[in-house]
């Protein structure tokens, strides 16, 4: 699904962030990658969600060489990645159920095709009476869930969670890992950013640890 | 995924969705560009090209009035000659030309009118015999009738020595440099007025894109094409287009119209006579309003496309 092979990564003239990277993302796998701040967490789901390319090695998601994709292309392959970003990011200015439904909007869906499936996810990840309300009157756990839910509304092959559970409590956090599994065992392949060694301790899954710039793997 | 979902014991999922709110909220919000600015912009902009086209459109009509008087005309000129008969002359002169194809008036300008002509610039009660006048001999063509003036030259050269033609082709050629030059003056002017819109909304762009960079952001991440993206800009920027290019056009139209109404009271006055002979009736017709209105949907077309192309280039660059 995805293969880094001696992928290095630095920005401009600066040093190299990410040096020697080679790894696989199987179907329907289940990953976690950690590592201090400053590790190349980032740098490595920017890679993963194709926003940025490598400066030296190669990265091949489904099964394409991103290094000759055309940025059409690439937008193309973005749709079958589902990215959630610690900080959230959904638009203040649309409802829940819109933020929700913006991957469909964008594939040029009629609302009237897919607002019951909306609808419905929104009730699983128990949004469904807040699919009205605009994001800056949400809690944090449920910015959290709305943004999973807009990661998964189009249904991604590879999911990515950038410190899912960073913002909310011990027991939510808990919930959202149940989401997340019950996501892999449905098909799609998660992998999970964390600092959380309670969360990671919770699910028995491979780890992916960055240490100044390299990755090693612990299955 | 329904039976994923289905597995999840604290998440219920109803069997049918109700009162889902409508998705009809515009990705950009609207409130985020400089809306206000830019349509005070384009406004005036509108508003100087509809006043430069409706002024080349009067100059071309009034061209076009002065050049269908002129052409219809033919002037015999008759040179008093020592030892000529001058009154034969112009009477030889008439006969030919009346005998000429496509000449459907000859009308030879007697002493006494000849005098009248001049009055204006020498006064009355002058007595012509003393001066060499020449003699004149208005000839009008045929309508619809081209006359083979080479040849209606050549019989009077031959047969009255004294005799010139002239078919005003000389101030023909002049109007229509002038209309040519109004013409390329109306369209230099369009130029810049476009390619001051263009910058302007290159510039409000710009600026709507960087605030509203963290939208631009999860668009690009949840798999937008750039297309779509700087369709989402381009929608708006239409919008502000057509809004600017309504007034501007519109403020145009107003004030052509009023100039039209206010030229029509002054009509049989020295003033309007004179207006009336340099830009004609001060009305740009339904042809000049159906021009502004082009104005308008181009203005709005320009602004709108450029808009997609600065997002679609900045997009481009940045990736």
């Amino acid at each position: 699904m995805v293969r880094f092979e001696n992928v290095g990564l630095r920005y401009g003239l600066g040093p190299e962030v990410l040096r020697d990277l080679s790894f696989r993302i199987e179907p329907h796998s289940f990953q976690f990658l950690t590592g201090p701040s400053g590790a190349g967490k980032t740098s490595l789901l920017r890679l993963l969600f194709l926003s940025l390319r490598p400066t030296r090695g190669l990265i091949t998601v489904f099964g394409h060489d991103i290094a000759s994709l055309s940025n059409d292309s690439m937008a193309t392959l973005r749709r079958r990645i589902g990215i959630v970003f610690q900080d959230f990011r959904l638009l203040d200015h649309m409802s829940t159920y819109e933020n929700v439904a913006l991957p469909l909007r964008i594939l040029g869906r009629e609302e009237s095709n897919y607002r019951h499936e909306v609808a419905e996810l929104l009730q699983w990840v128990g949004l469904g009476e807040r699919m009205w309300a605009l994001p800056p009157v949400l809690s944090g756990g449920e910015k959290q869930r709305a943004a999973i839910a807009r990661a998964v509304i189009a249904r991604p092959q590879l999911l990515l969670a950038d410190e899912p559970t960073g913002n909310v409590d011990p027991n939510l956090a808990q919930r959202l890992l149940r989401l997340f599994i019950e996501l892999n065992k449905s098909g799609t392949s998660i992998l999970i950013a964390t600092h959380d060694i309670a969360l990671m301790d919770e699910y028995d899954a491979r780890r992916l640890v960055l240490h100044e710039g390299r990755l090693h793997t612990y299955e | 995924m329904t039976d994923v979902r289905q597995k999840l014991g604290v998440m219920s999922v109803p069997k049918k969705a109700e009162k889902v709110p409508s998705t009809g909220t515009a990705i950009i919000p609207k409130n985020s560009i400089a809306g206000q600015a830019l349509i005070a912009v384009i406004a005036i902009m509108t508003f100087l090209a509809s006043l430069t086209t409706g002024a080349v459109m009067l100059v071309l009509g009034s061209a076009a009035d002065w050049q269908s008087e002129v052409a219809r005309e033919m002037t015999i000129q008759i040179r008093p000659v020592a030892g000529r008969d001058l009154e034969a002359d112009v009477r030889k002169a008439a006969e030919i030309a009346s005998g000429a194809p496509a000449i459907a008036d000859v009308q030879p300008y007697s002493k006494e009118e000849s005098t009248r002509l001049l009055e204006p610039w020498l006064g009355t009660g002058l007595n012509l015999d003393d001066l060499p006048i020449p003699r004149l001999i208005v000839i009008r063509i045929a309508a619809g009738e081209n006359p083979d003036v080479d040849a209606l030259r050549s019989a009077l050269s031959s047969q009255v020595a004294s005799a010139s033609l002239d078919d005003h082709r000389g101030w023909i050629d002049r109007m229509r440099a002038m209309a040519s030059t109004a013409v390329f003056g109306g369209i230099a002017i369009l130029a810049l007025v476009l390619a001051a819109t263009v910058l302007s909304v290159t510039f409000a762009t710009r600026g709507a894109m960087a605030a509203n960079g963290p939208i631009v952001g999860v668009l690009h991440f949840i798999g937008a094409k750039n297309s779509f993206i700087a369709g989402q800009f381009r929608r708006h920027f239409l919008a502000l287009g057509f809004k600017g290019g309504l007034i501007g056009g519109g403020a145009a139209a107003m004030l052509f119209a009023l100039a039209g109404l206010v030229g029509g009271r002054f009509i049989a006055t020295a003033g309007g006579d004179q207006a009336a002979a340099l830009f004609g009736t001060f009305s740009i017709g339904v042809l000049g309003y159906a021009a502004v209105l082009g104005q308008i949907v181009l203005i709005a077309m320009v602004t709108a496309e450029t808009s997609r192309q600065v997002v679609n280039h900045t997009l481009d660059t940045v990736e």
